[in-house]
């Protein structure tokens, strides 16, 4: 090769790239992306723009800017921002209901320890088995802070009501319906004709109808069926309504789960001697158990929603609470307030929980 | 799954099981084993427990009733019942007995159930369409609505609705209005009645023909797309058809019916038609509500469809409405359908809620029957078998549906 072919050749050298056109990256690129690829799109940007500045500011000045946050009497009548004074005010009743001030300190008490539980159980703090004792022993120390006896004073449950009462209803009701869902649940898959059919029967009554006709029935109904002489007051038969209908959705959840464990797992078990009863208690549920934890969080906010019906047969719970303080003469007009704050709350557990449970899910942590 | 095809040449479809099964043998056995006797004897148990139960509780109960001088037995729907009902679709009036009282309940049931039931199939299924756009705001909007609905207690809702919206409209006197029939205020919204006179039922008639013969049209435009290709505009043809046909009677009938304005008088505005706020508050928390949980079916039944079926459809070069409707929405269905029937039985079983703002429904009947006569087991029972029974019909038809669009395997 002669020297002057070799001056010829041309030597390839990649150049840097060159930066990506200023409309396809960065900020600007993602708007174009996401609020205006094509016309259709920019359409709904602009009036969903539009909507939000119509509503968003209206909203912040009135529940922030505006808003009078403390005052000892109703708010001025002329505000134009929300008066959260009224829920600064009701603020004790909305929470624990009537509860005889001297004795404050034992929902407070209740409420720490229903708050260690949950945070022994959000970080895994113990074993899987240790927190299924505390949850299931947690209803009799409550009770017992809450009801009193045996050396604390009796508060009568017709002083019971607020938040507090509303998450009794829910925690107690869960608890309870956990292992009545489990047996209904087995009784829908068992070989036996009349449990089946008895199974069935209670889970679709139960499920095919209103949980305000099942309120009503512990509340009109169940006093007629007890014997002379048996009287249960009103707020344990309203339990009872609520584990009667939560046991009835948690036996479907878990008959699912139940289903989805493949029945070679219960024919080795059964052929390594254990019998049927062991096989099941020991190879299948624990299994199904695992599975259904998701949707058993999913009942939990289901039901705490639901609690908030026993306002209908004269409980007294959080959203009662907020309705009956509406009614205060001295405070009259503050609905707005009441019911945001009420959201507020209710949303807040609500959506917590059911992050939760998807987290659950999504790690498939258990 | 099997399918038996239809075969011209063949005309009695035949099927030759490949082997023949034989007769299990079956020892008779003069004993049974452990096993038998012991699941026999628990169900005698089950069933004597079941048995003894019951016999304590109707023992109890008939005791109770006694006591209480509480009659039993369902003759108390034949007496007069009484009560107003604000809110009656059929003519009522206090002298009706209890049965039809319980009746108009029952019927108002249905009727905000239906109505929701519709409202919020549409709300949820632009939601949950919202929920998957390429459109990032609307996209956040929809979530934000789906999370804050969804995470709420109903209840609270219709509180909401009917005690802070629908308490801050105007009064009466100060009502919004649109021409001169239509008033919204704190009462309710007004519009004009229309007043039936001789030969108008025959409007009906011709809607319902006119309907028919849309139906016949469009299956027969189908037949002939499926064969030629040629696509006829039935969608249209058949809606001038359904509503040309009664307004051509009206026209030729020299319009029999009367328009009965509602006008102010006094306090408050006689005449026309009325949709009092319980009822709107009831429809809108239900509609608000279960649109929350319909648009999450959605949204997850249209996460379901493959991507490639979105791709195929881009390749072809359809706009992006027609891929939504005729490509992902009818295959979203097959995992929308299923969850959705349990959220309209809900939604029936949630209109039990009207008894909490003042809606006659029948719960809320049968509640203020209760009080009155105290016959409570016998309401109870009631409201029990008709929510069983719309449940059965919801389920029923919606299964039926849910058969029309899974996948038919070949």
């Amino acid at each position: 090769m002669n020297p002057a072919a070799a001056q010829k050749i041309n030597i390839f050298i990649p150049r840097p790239n060159e930066a990506p056109p200023l409309d396809t990256a960065g900020p600007i690129g993602w708007i174009r992306q996401n609020l205006f690829n094509g016309k259709g799109n920019s359409l709904l940007t602009i009036l969903a723009l539009l909507f939000l500045l119509k509503t968003v500011p209206a909203l912040l000045s009135w529940a922030l800017f505006k808003a009078t946050w403390v005052s000892g009497a109703a708010c001025d009548a002329t505000r134009e921002g929300a008066c959260w004074a009224f829920v600064v005010e009701k603020f004790r009743i909305l929470m624990v209901g009537i509860y005889p001030s001297p004795h404050l300190w034992r929902p407070a008490v209740s409420f720490g320890l229903l708050a260690t539980v949950v945070i022994l159980t959000l970080f895994r703090l113990v074993s899987a088995r240790t927190l299924a004792f505390l949850w299931f022993s947690l209803p009799l120390p409550l009770f017992w802070i809450i009801n009193g006896g045996m050396g604390l004073a009796h508060v009568d449950q017709s002083l019971w009501g607020g938040l507090m009462l509303s998450m009794g209803l829910a925690v107690v009701g869960i608890l309870f319906s956990l292992p009545l869902g489990i047996l209904l649940a087995l009784g829908r898959r068992s070989r036996m004709a009349s449990v089946k059919a008895l199974s069935i029967g209670i889970i679709e009554l139960i499920r095919g109808v209103p949980l305000i006709t099942i309120l009503f029935m512990a509340s009109v109904m169940l006093p007629l069926f007890l014997p002379k002489g048996v009287n249960i007051n009103n707020l344990l038969r309203v339990q009872i309504g609520v584990i009667l209908f939560s046991s009835a959705y948690i036996a479907e959840v878990i008959r699912g789960g139940l289903q989805a464990i493949p029945p070679g797992q219960m024919e080795a078990a059964v052929s390594t001697g254990l019998t049927h009863w062991q096989a099941t208690r020991l190879v299948v549920l624990p299994q199904a158990l695992r599975h259904v934890i998701p949707s058993i969080i999913g009942r939990c906010v289901a039901l705490f929603k639901d609690t908030s019906l026993v306002i209908i047969v004269g409980l007294l719970d959080f959203l009662g609470m907020i309705k009956a303080s509406t009614q205060d003469p001295e405070w009259l007009g503050y609905e707005a307030e009441a019911y945001v704050f009420c959201a507020l709350v209710y949303w807040i557990i609500c959506f917590s929980i059911s992050r939760y449970g998807r987290s659950i899910e999504k790690n498939n942590a258990w | 799954m099997l399918q038996v095809k239809k075969d011209p040449f063949h005309p009695k479809p035949s099927v030759t099981p490949y082997f023949k099964v034989a007769p299990q043998m079956k020892k008779p056995r003069l004993f049974l084993t452990k096993e038998q006797g012991r699941t026999i004897l628990m169900q005698f148990l089950v069933m004597g427990g079941i048995l003894w139960f019951c016999h304590l509780l109707f023992v109890n109960t008939q005791a109770n009733l006694s006591a209480r001088n509480i009659a039993s037995g369902f003759g108390f729907l034949a007496y007069e019942a009484g009560m107003p009902i604000s809110d009656a679709l059929l003519p009522y009036t206090p002298a009706d007995s209890y049965g039809y009282a319980f009746f108009i309940g029952v019927v108002n049931t249905l009727y905000v159930s239906a109505i929701s039931i519709v409202l919020a199939t549409l709300i949820g299924v632009m939601v949950g369409v919202a929920r998957v756009s390429s459109n990032w705001l609307v996209a956040k909007l929809a979530e934000i609505y789906v999370e804050v609905l969804r995470n709420i207690p109903l209840l609270l809702i219709l509180f909401f609705t009917y005690g802070v919206v629908l308490a801050a409209l105007p009064a009466p006197r100060q009502s919004l209005h649109w021409g001169t029939g239509l008033f919204l205020n704190n009462r309710g919204i007004y519009f004009p009645r229309l007043i039936p006179e001789t030969g108008f039922f025959m409007i009906p008639v011709a809607f319902v023909l006119g309907l028919i013969a849309a139906v016949i049209l469009h299956r027969k435009a189908v037949d002939l797309r499926r064969k030629t290709g040629r696509a006829l505009p039935s969608i249209r043809i058949g809606l001038a058809l359904a509503l040309g046909l009664p307004l051509l009677t009206s026209l030729l009938l020299g319009m029999p019916a009367e328009l009965n304005m509602p006008v102010l008088q006094g306090f408050n505005f006689a005449g026309g038609a009325v949709i009092r706020p319980e009822f709107c508050a009831l429809l809108i928390g239900l509609v608000l509500y279960t649109a929350a949980f319909i648009a999450e079916n959605v949204r997850s039944g249209i996460q379901s469809v493959p991507r490639g079926q979105l791709d195929a459809a881009q390749a072809l070069g359809l706009p992006n409405g027609l891929i939504m409707r005729r490509v992902v929405l009818p295959q979203a269905l097959r995992v929308t359908i299923p969850a959705t029937t349990n959220d309209y039985a809900s939604l029936v079983k949630n209109s039990s809620l009207a008894v909490a703002i003042g809606y006659p429904d029948m719960v809320s009947v049968g509640g203020t029957i209760i009080g009155q006569n105290d016959q409570a087991i016998e309401i109870i029972v009631m409201w029990m078998a008709v929510y069983l029974f719309i449940n059965l019909i919801i389920s029923l038809a919606m299964n039926g549906l849910n058969a029309r669009v899974q996948l038919i395997g070949r």
